[in-house]
């Protein structure tokens, strides 16, 4: 089996490097079809090892090599495949080779066309090194590769302003993220003496009676610490509030990166990895109290931001930033295999809105303003009806994926007794109405009502070919059916040790009890609040955009400073570039004209060799070569030695 | 020895006689002769180096390769020399750079070839000969010596203000090395008379004279490092420096002062090293935090790298005053890693230079239109200077942030802030150089990257990524080494 795990990331890794290095010599038409295959490879070889795992539970843990070796410490590179990563694999691989055959309709006539499906096939090799990992290090390696892929697929466009800015941001602000996460795991290594996740977990029980002094006299929670450190990380990786700003600018890149990276799998990174440690989790009430309430606080505020924005993909991506909160506030409520579940729902279901809104975007002739759209629906029917069944997902319709993932962290919130679940309560709950209002007004200002697009582009109008219909309509089904296995992911044995939970955190264990089979969860759902928001949600949208259509403009005008707090996402980018980047340019300015140049070099290194300069100017009057002076000199000298002398004596 | 075959002196005068064999014959008529004489001196130097790496036992943290002749009986002078887990991988590191060196300037450099290429080899038997002695009267004529190649070659082949740069180089270096040489008579004294380097790592001496001693060390190679606040000698020396003139001095003499660290400062003094860590770590991270912020605003590409240098070189010295097993093999590993990512980001901008003759960054914009393959090179180069895992820039970063959660959650703190002011300074210049619609008339013209220039790139990219993917081989001949270090650190000399 170890050839297999091997043969998975390494198959996509090997695409990346033929497409990449010999690109040039193989044309177009063998870069694709190189990639395509070795990532289908890669997901078959995931497939027989999910049979593997989840049928026969053969769990694998092993190095594959050293990476390095401190004292007693070794650092290596190796696999742990077990329910959480395989499942991780399986989504990472089937979106990515959809969204592989996708791009061959997306970036046609591109001149980068090798060089794209080079980085999508490079990101996959990461993202699975990722979730395949055992320890800490390689997840740090994944997690940094990833950024770059991301940092290399924002700019791809490099010539654009907005996308070489947009990528930048993404960089620095994931590295701040990082930053924390680096300091987390130190903090690892240098209390458990080792990064094995295995070595980790089994003392993470010792460990929480450890405490340490950051700040003296402070004593904290070791774990508390570590779990906030990496938590941070998180926060970079799944943008959430407050380092959520690079998510909306990535849009830049093209589009079948912005639903691969952007939405199904990178930004769940942070999602999976607090699933993955939580052995260390849920010994720290702190660290959890903090992730729900940094999870509701991002539910809410971006899916009220989605509601104003015009850019399609803005939409889908503040979307996508709100539903991050959603799997945040499940782990923050110890509810990890349903934050996994909604993780999985959210993929398929977001990877076919931001690749329907590709195929839109292709149509209108790389328009993205839905303001200049309309009526698509005739147009674009395969487009239509698969986003159609995705936003029925998206708003939690009962019977679509999302509703199953969704109402189970409503309900987790509601019943988790970790300070902050009130408000992520009620974060979510909101949120629901909202999703459902942003959701469908997309789809209506999309495809329904009047036709607002120029007459050059209404006659172009057509549906997007077989490569972009076909991966829309394979995800399109997972969107329908996914959410009826909650019964066996969630509730069953599903994970088995590969995520844990304190036997005092009684969320999972309420929810069972309560829990009567997907279709009576339907059934039930017809009588709670979530079902009758999400109605609401999609009424409004309907009543206010396509039946009453002048009193949007009615309510932007009334909620003058309302609606440009969230036109402007809270003024949150202005903050940032006020603080941070005119910040600490001015800072550096400073050290660098006044401490630099100023002081160190003008003041002591030129000041102390002028200081030479003008003794030697005073000592070179005394070395004329003139005999009078020196006999002058001498004559002086004397003279006062000679008084000197007799003045003593 | 292995065979009773001295190696290590063919390391250290095979280069310096080829140099004064290209001196004598070249005059610029005999290019095609200098250059590839020059190419054959400098892979062969790197050639009778290998066996240092393959013939040295790892398992010993003795010296190996050991030669001692006396040299002036009177004064107990030897020619003493030797290597351990510490000095033979930077003696590799140099060997292999003299080439590269070579290979950059194959046409760049338009006169006095010979002189060019001569200096540089001369430089690189003189850098061998500072790691490899044993005794501290050839040491430090060595240390010494090796002012003068690069003060010629920054006064020679340098930018339009060369001379205040050389002179600068060479005042800084030369002041601070000057009271080393009392502290190392003070040692010949008090040892009654040795200048074995080995024995004054077992003299006892008091708290006193170890704290002077160790001051007037820190001096020498605090400015060679360069720490912070002795660091303005090195942007200047950068920019105007040739590309290999840059990149053997932020290859290889920076590295002077921290190998000076490890093989004077803290045996010699260990506990005035430990009295002193704190202010050291101190100054180290000020170097760290503080220099990064003044490599963001650089307009200079060189300065910029220049800056990112003393950034980088404040993890050597940081690591080092941690006195564990991560900080100092971590030091050493960035210290060689810094080697290659440095040599190799001054290779790129000496590619720009080459073609625009101009180091301003608002000179450039959009250089991947024309460049695509340079631009590929140039971010890996500039990713290794982020630090990004997977490339070896990371690896020495990565074990020095881990030693210092060991020692103070702080150190690691500012120490990590690396994360984000490495990637903001390097990828910010890099987005205005590379990225973009194509800026001007000047960047329209660019032609990409010759073979030979790929050549260099490609052997640099292969080093930064092999080490980043698989350090093992790298710490593995240093471990015996540095555990002897700090067994022998723990012992007080009171």
């Amino acid at each position: 089996m170890k050839e297999l795990y091997l043969l998975v990331p390494l198959a996509p890794l090997l695409g990346a490097i033929i497409a990449g290095l010999f690109g040039r010599f193989i044309g177009t038409t063998w870069s694709h079809r190189v990639t395509i295959l070795l990532v289908f490879v890669s997901l078959i070889a995931s497939l027989i090892i999910f049979q593997d795992v989840i049928q026969a539970g053969n769990i694998f843990n092993g190095t594959i090599y050293t990476w390095l070796v401190l004292g007693e410490t070794e650092f290596e590179v190796g696999f742990l495949i077990d329910p959480l990563s395989v499942t991780m694999m399986v989504i990472v691989n089937l979106v990515s080779l959809m969204v592989h055959v996708y791009t061959i309709g997306y970036m046609q006539g591109d001149p980068g066309y090798q060089r794209f499906f080079s980085y999508i096939s490079l990101f996959t090799f990461s993202m699975l090194m990722l979730v395949m990992s055992n320890n800490f290090l390689q997840l740090f390696f994944g997690w940094e590769a990833v950024g770059l892929v991301s940092y290399l697929l924002i700019g791809f466009w490099y010539t654009r302003p907005t996308a070489i800015y947009a990528n930048l941001k993404a960089f620095l602000v994931n590295r701040v993220g990082d930053f924390g996460f680096l300091l987390g795991i130190g903090l690892v290594l240098a209390y458990f003496g080792t990064l094995d996740y295995e070595i980790v977990f089994a003392h993470a029980e010792y460990m929480a009676k450890h405490s340490i002094e950051i700040i003296p006299g402070q004593s904290w929670m070791l774990l508390t610490v570590i779990c906030l450190l990496l938590f941070v990380g998180a926060m970079g990786k799944s943008a959430q509030f407050p380092l959520h700003v690079w998510l909306p600018d990535s849009m830049e890149g093209p589009t079948p990166i912005s639903a691969l990276i952007h939405a199904a799998t990178m930004v769940t990174a942070g999602i999976f990895m607090v699933a993955r440690m939580s052995p260390l989790f849920e010994l720290s009430e702190t660290a959890l109290s903090t992730v729900i309430v940094i999870g509701g606080i991002t539910t809410l505020f971006m899916a009220l931001v989605a509601v104003v924005q015009n850019d399609i993909k803005r939409v889908v991506a503040f979307s996508t930033l709100s539903q991050l909160g959603y799997m945040t506030v499940a782990l923050g409520a110890s509810a990890y295999s349903i934050a996994i579940f909604h993780l999985m729902t959210h993929a398929f279901f977001k990877a076919v809105l931001f690749l329907g809104a590709g195929s839109v975007i292709i149509a209108m002739h790389h328009e993205q303003d839905m303001r200049r759209m309309g009526g698509l629906k005739k147009y674009m029917p395969i487009t239509y009806w698969t986003m159609f069944i995705a936003a029925l997902a998206s708003a939690g319709v009962p019977g679509f994926s999302g509703f199953f993932s969704k109402d189970a962290i409503i309900e987790a919130a509601k019943f988790t007794e970790i300070p902050g679940g009130g408000f992520a309560y009620f974060c979510v709950l909101t949120t629901v109405f909202v999703t459902a209002l942003y959701t469908f007004r997309l789809m209506i200002m999309t495809f329904h009502g009047k036709e607002r697009m120029d007459h050059h582009t209404r006659e172009h109008l057509h549906e997007s070919p077989w490569v972009v219909t076909v991966p829309l309509i394979v995800l399109a089904i997972p969107t329908v059916v996914s959410g009826w296995i909650i019964g066996s992911l969630v509730f069953g044995d599903y994970f088995g040790n590969s995520i844990y939970f304190l036997s005092e955190h009684e969320t999972m264990m309420k929810l069972e009890a309560e829990f009567s089979g997907a279709f009576g969860m339907m059934l039930h759902a017809l009588g709670t609040a979530p079902f009758w928001l999400s109605i609401g949600g999609i009424f409004v949208a309907w009543y206010l955009y396509a039946y009453k259509t002048e009193i949007p403009s009615k309510i932007k005008s009334l909620s003058g400073p309302i609606y440009n707090l969230l036109d402007r996402k809270y003024y949150i980018d202005e903050l940032y570039s006020l603080i941070f980047a005119t910040g600490t340019r001015s800072l550096g300015t400073v050290l660098w004209k006044i401490g630099d140049v100023k002081i160190i070099d003008g003041l002591i290194v030129n000041g102390s060799a002028k200081l030479v300069g003008w003794v030697a100017s005073w000592v070179r009057f005394f070395q004329s070569g003139y005999i009078y002076h020196y006999a002058f000199t001498m004559i002086v000298g004397i003279f006062i030695l000679m008084s000197l002398w007799l003045y003593h004596s | 020895m292995l065979f009773g075959f001295p190696i290590l002196s063919v390391v250290i005068w095979l280069p310096i006689i080829f140099g004064l064999f290209v001196l004598i014959i070249g005059n610029d008529h005999r290019v095609v002769l200098v250059r590839w004489i020059s190419l054959l001196g400098s892979t062969l130097g790197f050639i009778v180096a290998l066996p240092l790496y393959t013939g040295f036992d790892s398992t010993l943290s003795s010296m190996q390769f050991v030669e001692q002749h006396i040299w002036f009986e009177r004064f107990n002078v030897y020619y003493h020399l030797g290597i351990d887990g510490i000095s033979m991988p930077l003696i590799l590191l140099n060997c292999l750079i003299t080439p590269l060196v070579v290979i950059a300037g194959w046409e760049v450099i338009r006169d006095r070839i010979s002189q060019y290429f001569g200096a540089f080899l001369i430089m690189s038997g003189i850098v061998n000969g500072v790691f490899a002695s044993l005794d501290a009267v050839l040491f430090y004529t060595f240390w010494e010596a090796s002012l003068i190649p690069m003060f010629i070659i920054i006064g020679i082949w340098g930018g339009p203000n060369r001379v205040y740069a050389a002179i600068k180089f060479f005042l800084y270096t030369l002041l601070g090395s000057l009271l080393m040489l009392v502290a190392l008579l003070y040692l010949y004294h008090e040892s009654e008379g040795s200048f074995s380097i080995l024995s004054y790592h077992q003299l006892p001496l008091a708290m006193t004279p170890q704290i002077l001693i160790f001051l007037a060390f820190l001096l020498a190679f605090a400015v060679k490092v360069p720490m912070w606040p002795v660091h303005t000698w090195l942007p200047d020396a950068h920019v105007e420096a040739p590309t290999g003139g840059s990149v053997v001095l932020a290859a290889i003499l920076l590295k002077l002062g921290g190998y000076g660290f490890l093989r004077f400062s803290l045996p010699i003094a260990p506990d005035a090293s430990h009295y002193l860590a704190e202010w050291m770590i101190i100054l180290s991270l000020i170097a760290v935090v503080y220099i990064g912020l003044v490599a963001l605003m650089q307009q200079d590409m060189k300065k910029l790298i220049a800056y990112s240098s003393v950034s980088h070189m404040g993890f050597v010295t940081l690591g080092f005053f941690l006195f564990n097993g991560y900080g100092i093999e971590g030091a050493m590993v960035q210290m060689i890693s810094h080697g290659f990512i440095s040599g190799a980001m001054f290779l790129c901008v000496g590619v720009l230079y080459d073609r625009l003759h101009s180091r301003q960054i608002a000179d450039y914009g959009g250089v991947v239109n024309r460049m695509p393959i340079f631009a590929a090179f140039f971010m890996l180069f500039a990713m290794a200077n982020a630090g990004l895992p997977g490339t070896s820039g990371f690896v020495g970063e990565f074990m020095v942030i881990m030693g210092s959660v060991k020692v103070n959650f702080w150190y690691a703190f500012f120490a990590a802030m690396t994360l984000i002011f490495g990637a903001a300074y390097t990828l910010w210049m890099y987005k205005r150089v590379i990225f973009g619609e194509v800026a001007n008339k000047n960047v329209e013209q660019l032609q990409d990257i010759s073979l030979r220039e790929g050549f260099l790139l490609t052997l640099l990219a292969i080093a930064v990524l092999w080490f980043g993917l698989y350090p093992f081989p790298l710490t593995e001949v240093m471990h015996a080494t540095v555990d002897n270090l700090l067994e022998h650190l723990m012992n007080s000399k009171l």
